[in-house]
């Protein structure tokens, strides 16, 4: 598998950065020549990703998201990565319709929706720390 | 985002157009929810024929109101085309109690039978 081009964004986590965020994501596969499906399934693993870090991860206070791309030839990865609460408990968050703020009405769907969009999704998290979650897909 | 509202007798049509996100689901939660409010309002149909794009966010949308309406044994129904925004629906399991139709008529005429 070899690099072709990479990229790194870095922003707070501000809500109005989720539309940034993967609108630079999809921009920049844009370069594999990928199918309108793909690019919506980019736009919106992002999405969660992104929202994910600044519910979840800062809780809405003040921090800084960072979006690592790297494009190989046939396929896209992307990490996004927060340094905020962190998750106790990764196979409980990975569960569908689990969410540890239902009063937000958060429909706990975040992770599955990351994981039917891309081929893998991979969590790393330490409490305290921050949560980094990789994500691959592949582009026919 | 652009929300529109308009009623049909005791149904009222939210048409949400653009894109519903994080961002902006606190605006159309709060947007909604007062037009819900309304004594004329029975039933909801979410109308996301110009709907770009939706994540997970705008499920927890759409849970939300309908918990209110169905309180008042409201009904609601989904008016949607795009492929990206089905998969999610799908995804969430919310078609099992609001049903998606591809015509707004279709969708209107089902919440008031």
């Amino acid at each position: 598998m070899q690099l072709i081009n990479e990229m790194k964004l870095e922003f707070p986590g501000k809500s109005a950065n989720e539309a940034f965020a993967r609108i630079v994501a999809a921009a920049f596969v844009s370069q594999l020549d990928p199918t309108l499906e793909e690019l919506a399934d980019i736009k919106t693993a992002v999405s969660e990703a992104v929202t994910n870090a600044i519910i979840h991860g800062y809780e809405n206070k003040a921090g800084i998201i960072r979006m690592n791309c790297r494009l190989y030839e046939d396929s896209i990865e992307i990490a996004v990565i927060d340094e905020g609460k962190g998750i106790e408990n990764i196979e409980q968050a990975r569960q569908p319709l689990y969410t540890s703020k239902p009063e937000m009405e958060r429909s706990g769907m975040g992770f599955t929706v990351m994981e039917s969009f891309m081929d893998s999704v991979e969590i790393t998290s330490e409490p305290g720390k921050g949560t980094t979650i990789v994500m691959n897909k592949k582009i026919s | 985002m652009d929300i529109r509202f308009s009623n049909k007798g005791t149904t009222l049509i939210v048409s949400v157009a653009g894109e519903l996100d994080h961002h902006y689901s606190e605006y159309a939660r709060q947007k909604i929810d007062v037009e819900i409010m309304k004594a004329t309002t029975r039933n909801v149909v979410f109308d996301f024929s110009k709907l770009g794009f939706m994540d997970s966010s705008g499920i927890g949308v759409i849970a939300g109101r309908y918990k209110n309406i169905s309180k008042l044994n409201g009904k609601a129904a989904i008016v949607c085309s795009n492929t990206q925004i089905n998969r999610i629906l799908e995804m969430s399991g919310i078609l099992r109690i609001i049903p998606a139709y591809g015509t707004l008529d279709e969708a209107v005429r089902t919440v008031q039978h």
